[in-house]
């Protein structure tokens, strides 16, 4: 009797992670987003400078091309924008605006929408059907704009551009969590779990939930991908972030009046890093989907 | 005379970086003008793929990997794949299993028989017309100009059966082949399509491959019947004598889970076990595991090996005497 | 039928009131629009009185139903910046985004459909695994970066593509459009192929996994084993199949490139609505920003609407088959 309670194994973590890092793109991936990822929450200490501290920018400084000296006698990496501040500290700055943005809206979305997702597997019903038409209804509408009319209306800052991204999210979280819970709950040790009278709440978390996060890892790194590409989109518009915050977004944004005449660094430099966020970030989403092998 | 399909020791094989599995080995066949051949066989003992072996539409990796399709003669697995396009639905057509998926269900009727028709014919469009009219009247589908502009869903399993079987004779093949096109009916629809085939077929000398899992249905159709076990022919012979005295022991098996009218409340035998896997085949002879007479001398494959002037069998053990390989 | 189609248009209708209801008074709630109009020695009177010009006066609910009330006949306000009726500014650069959307929609079957169905005919082939990385890179990048990499290299650096405006147009009577001049597409093509890239890695998908799945049909093999031409196989009756799951999501996604264009026509300058949201934006332009939105949401509802009425009257199979939920 005991083996049918138990949830149905899913390889050993040891395991999954040799199989995971056995594919070099993969390990790729995860070094660069590793890397991003320090060099932008050790952006403090690790910039030569606060670019938003006016104190260390000198306007006279400005639009200096890659490997340009200052007055001062600080060399200018990645150069200079059109305010003078170095393109290197900006972009490290926004970086870590960019991770968090994304990491949070993640987060935050898959909290909602696995709540969402389990009351509606486990209450079936009527429950189900009102929850799941208004995933359905938030899932037609096109996410850009959903978050245009929100910002449009909400205004510039981190909590409103996270709030409009949780809200194009969830209903995805939220349908691909009922998806796997209501496949979990029929089998044979959700049932053997009912039959020993065991609460609803311990079944939904100790048996349904487990089972249902291999596939929420997967859908929350892709989404995270699309949050920080529609982060940016939206801060390039000039609706998501405020200038006091600027993201990668708004850093292409400012560079990119000065494209035409060339000064070609202060839009590109940004641009790439967060190709390569978005990429490695796509890459590992892939290979956990291939490791982990969830019911999508 | 020569025969109107000849199958000689025909390989057809999966091959994948992997690994390669022969699915049908050694198979060979004769089907003259005229006549009714009924393949018989469990699912997954190549029955199905034999036809598409026979027209050259197995699917990647599939492929036939050594032997000879003979039409007239003429070994057609040489032919380009633009020759071989010209015989497809001209010399032979093929009937498939599911109705309900044999015509494509976002195309009228009319433009899937047009299709057909232009595929080998040049005819303008009043011709079509009078053709495809001619065809679904001929297979006894009533208002057969309204049915032109249907959609397959509007059509019963039973017409839309009558339709492809319409299409399969539209250039007057010299073979169908028909793969299971009965299974998915009613009863009484099966006895109609069955009728309706066997006197088409009679009418115009067609030689027909009736390919069937069901050993009752070709039992009442056929001429001559093959067995197939795991990819390969087992006994071939006259329906009649066969079914009267079968040679080998999974005929025999076959023909005793059959239901007889008549013979209420006696007890359906089974054949113990299950075909194997093409990939896990043991060395002899494949039906050895399940076999009542199986012994050790099994284990080297018997050929198939003529029992007399119009029967063979494969089996180191046959039920008839005479015939031991 | 009539019921499933009136339960949609309610449902439409609904959506639409909620949406209204959550657009005006989002957009009642930010800012205080009689900055822009008071001139800095403007007194509380000049102020009072401007308020009262502007119906700012009245309580929130009142300037609701008189906005209802309005937009019903058509009039949704005067623009506070232009000092023209908002939906005259709206409807004077529509076209210019219908252009782009058009282009890119037509861009994205055009380019997006061979290269999937390639993509799911040879599946494991070099072209078929760089056809698909294209669809990954078009679809997770944003799509402003490839916009602005794109001026970056054809306009700045090669100076073969102009980066701004729309280019010569002609005036056809009812509507000007730059789809018939040299210069006009000249200046229409990179924009609408930036557009264009997230619906191309759609149809390369839809088109791709259609493709693969299609192929495997029983249709498909009947028309291939009738002698029907690769081509038309192709072309006509597996196409006319994956098209229907395609046309329906571009159908759905059409509002969605419409509200995406605002991104576009920021990058490249393009003089359509979305440029003109933008700029409402900035300055708080209350009536515009909401007729903007208003009437992107009333495009998308109403397309999905008949999206799905029209997807249960083309696909026959759903036409019988009663609602979808």
């Amino acid at each position: 009797m005991s083996a049918v309670t138990t949830a149905p194994a899913a390889g050993s973590a040891r395991d999954l992670t040799r199989r995971f890092l056995s594919n070099p793109g993969a390990v790729i991936a995860l070094i660069v987003f590793v890397g991003f990822c320090i060099a932008g929450f050790g952006a403090p200490w690790i910039a030569p400078q606060n670019p938003y501290d006016l104190r260390q920018v000198d306007i006279l400084d400005s639009l200096m091309p890659p490997g340009s000296e200052s007055f001062t006698g600080m060399t200018y990496w990645l150069g200079t924008d059109g305010q003078g501040r170095d393109m290197l500290s900006a972009m490290l700055y926004g970086i870590r605006i960019s991770l968090v943005v994304g990491l949070a809206s993640g987060l935050l979305a898959l909290a909602i929408g696995a709540l969402v997702g389990l009351i509606a597997a486990y209450r079936r019903g009527w429950v189900d059907t009102v929850l799941m038409r208004i995933v359905d209804l938030q899932l037609s509408f096109p996410t850009i704009l959903v978050a245009l009319i929100l910002l449009v209306i909400l205004g510039r800052g981190v909590d409103k551009i996270i709030f409009a991204l949780v809200v194009v999210q969830w209903a995805y979280f939220a349908r691909t969590v009922r998806g796997v819970a209501l496949v979990e709950g029929a089998r044979d040790y959700v049932e053997a779990a009912r039959g020993l009278r065991l609460g609803g709440m311990r079944i939904l978390l100790g048996h349904i939930l487990p089972n249902c996060l291999p596939t929420m890892l997967v859908v929350a790194t892709m989404q995270m991908a699309m949050a920080i590409s529609l982060e940016a989109t939206l801060s390039f518009l000039g609706l998501g972030l405020p200038p006091t915050r600027p993201s990668l977004g708004l850093l292409i944004a400012n560079g990119f009046d000065y494209l035409q005449s060339g000064r070609y660094w202060i839009s590109v430099l940004p641009g790439l890093v967060l190709l390569a966020i978005i990429i490695s970030v796509n890459l590992l989403g892939d290979r956990l989907r291939d490791v982990l092998n969830p019911r999508l | 005379m020569t025969a109107v399909l000849e199958l000689r020791g025909l390989q057809t094989s999966f091959v994948t970086p992997a690994a390669t599995i022969h699915a049908l080995r050694d198979l060979s066949l004769t089907v003259q003008r005229g006549e009714i051949l009924g393949l018989v066989g469990e699912s997954g003992s190549g029955k199905s793929l034999t036809g598409f072996s026979i027209n050259r539409l197995i699917s990647p990796p599939g492929r036939v990997t050594e032997g000879e399709v003979r039409l007239h003669g003429q070994n057609i697995l040489a032919l380009s794949e633009p020759e071989m396009r010209g015989l497809r639905g001209r010399k032979i057509a093929m009937i498939s299993q599911d109705p309900m998926m044999t015509l494509n269900p976002v195309l009228r009727i009319g433009t899937q028989i047009r299709d057909a028709l232009l595929a080998h014919e040049k005819l303008d469009k009043a011709e079509v017309r009078r053709r495809a009219i001619a065809a679904l009247d001929e297979v006894g589908i009533p208002a057969p100009e309204d049915r032109l502009s249907a959609y397959p869903h509007q059509l019963s399993g039973g017409m839309r059966q009558r339709v492809a079987i319409a299409i399969a004779l539209l250039h007057q093949p010299d073979l169908i082949i028909a793969d299971e096109p009965t299974t998915a009916l009613d009863v009484t629809i099966q006895g109609q399509i069955l009728a309706l085939v066997q006197r088409l077929c009679r009418d115009r000398g067609t030689a027909l491959i009736w390919i069937s899992h069901d050993l009752a249905v070709v039992a009442g159709l056929a001429d001559r019947v093959a067995v197939m076990y795991a990819g390969r022919i087992v006994e071939e012979g006259p329906v009649d004598d066969i079914l009267d005295a079968p040679a080998h022991p999974y005929t025999q098996g076959l023909i005793a889970s059959v239901p007889v009218p008549g013979q209420r409340g006696g007890r359906l035998q089974q054949i113990p076990g299950r075909m194997p896997l093409l990939t896990d085949l043991p060395p002899g002879c494949a039906f050895a595991p399940r076999c009542p007479r199986a012994t050790e001398a099994c284990a080297t494959m018997p050929a198939l090996t003529p029992v007399n002037s119009t029967r063979a069998v494969r089996c180191v053990h046959p039920l008839i005497k005479g015939a031991e390989a | 039928m009539a019921e499933y189609i009136t339960r949609r248009v309610l449902q439409a209708l609904l959506v639409l009131t909620v949406m209204t209801l959550l657009v005006f008074f989002g957009v009642n709630v930010i800012g205080n629009p009689v900055y822009i109009f008071a001139s800095s020695e403007c007194d509380q009177a000049c102020l009072t009185a401007i308020i009262k010009d502007l119906g700012l006066d009245q309580p929130i609910w009142r300037q609701y139903l008189t906005f209802v009330g309005n937009m019903l006949q058509g009039d949704m306000g005067k623009s506070f910046t232009h000092g023209v009726p908002a939906l005259h500014l709206i409807f004077e650069r529509l076209p210019a985004t219908l252009e782009l959307a058009f282009a890119a929609l037509v861009l994205a079957l055009v380019i997006g459909l061979p290269m999937g169905v390639y993509a799911g005919l040879r599946p494991e082939g070099i072209g078929a695994k760089l056809i698909m990385s294209f669809s990954m890179v078009a679809f997770s990048l944003p799509v402003f970066w490839i916009g602005i990499i794109m001026i970056l290299t054809f306009s700045v650096q090669l100076g073969w593509m102009p980066s701004v405006g729309r280019g010569d147009t002609v005036d056809l009577g009812f509507v000007e459009t730059s789809l018939l001049t040299l210069d006009g597409l000249h200046h229409l093509a990179m924009p609408a192929f930036t557009l264009s890239l997230i619906m191309m890695a759609m149809v390369i998908r839809l088109a791709r996994a259609g493709m693969r799945e299609v192929m495997f049909t029983d249709y498909i093999k009947f028309a291939r084993a009738n002698g029907v031409t690769e081509r038309r196989v192709l072309g006509v009756h597996a196409l006319k199949n994956i098209l229907i799951p395609i046309v329906t999501v571009l159908g759905m996604e059409f509002g969605g490139v419409i509200a995406f264009a605002v991104v576009i026509e920021s990058i490249f300058s393009w003089p359509g609505v979305g440029k003109m949201l933008i700029d409402a934006i900035a300055v708080l332009d209350r009536p515009l920003i909401v007729a903007y939105l208003i009437c992107v949401v009333f495009m998308f509802v109403t397309l999905n609407l008949l999206v799905d009425i029209l997807y249960s009257l083309l696909d026959p199979r759903i036409r019988l088959g009663g609602g979808r939920a």
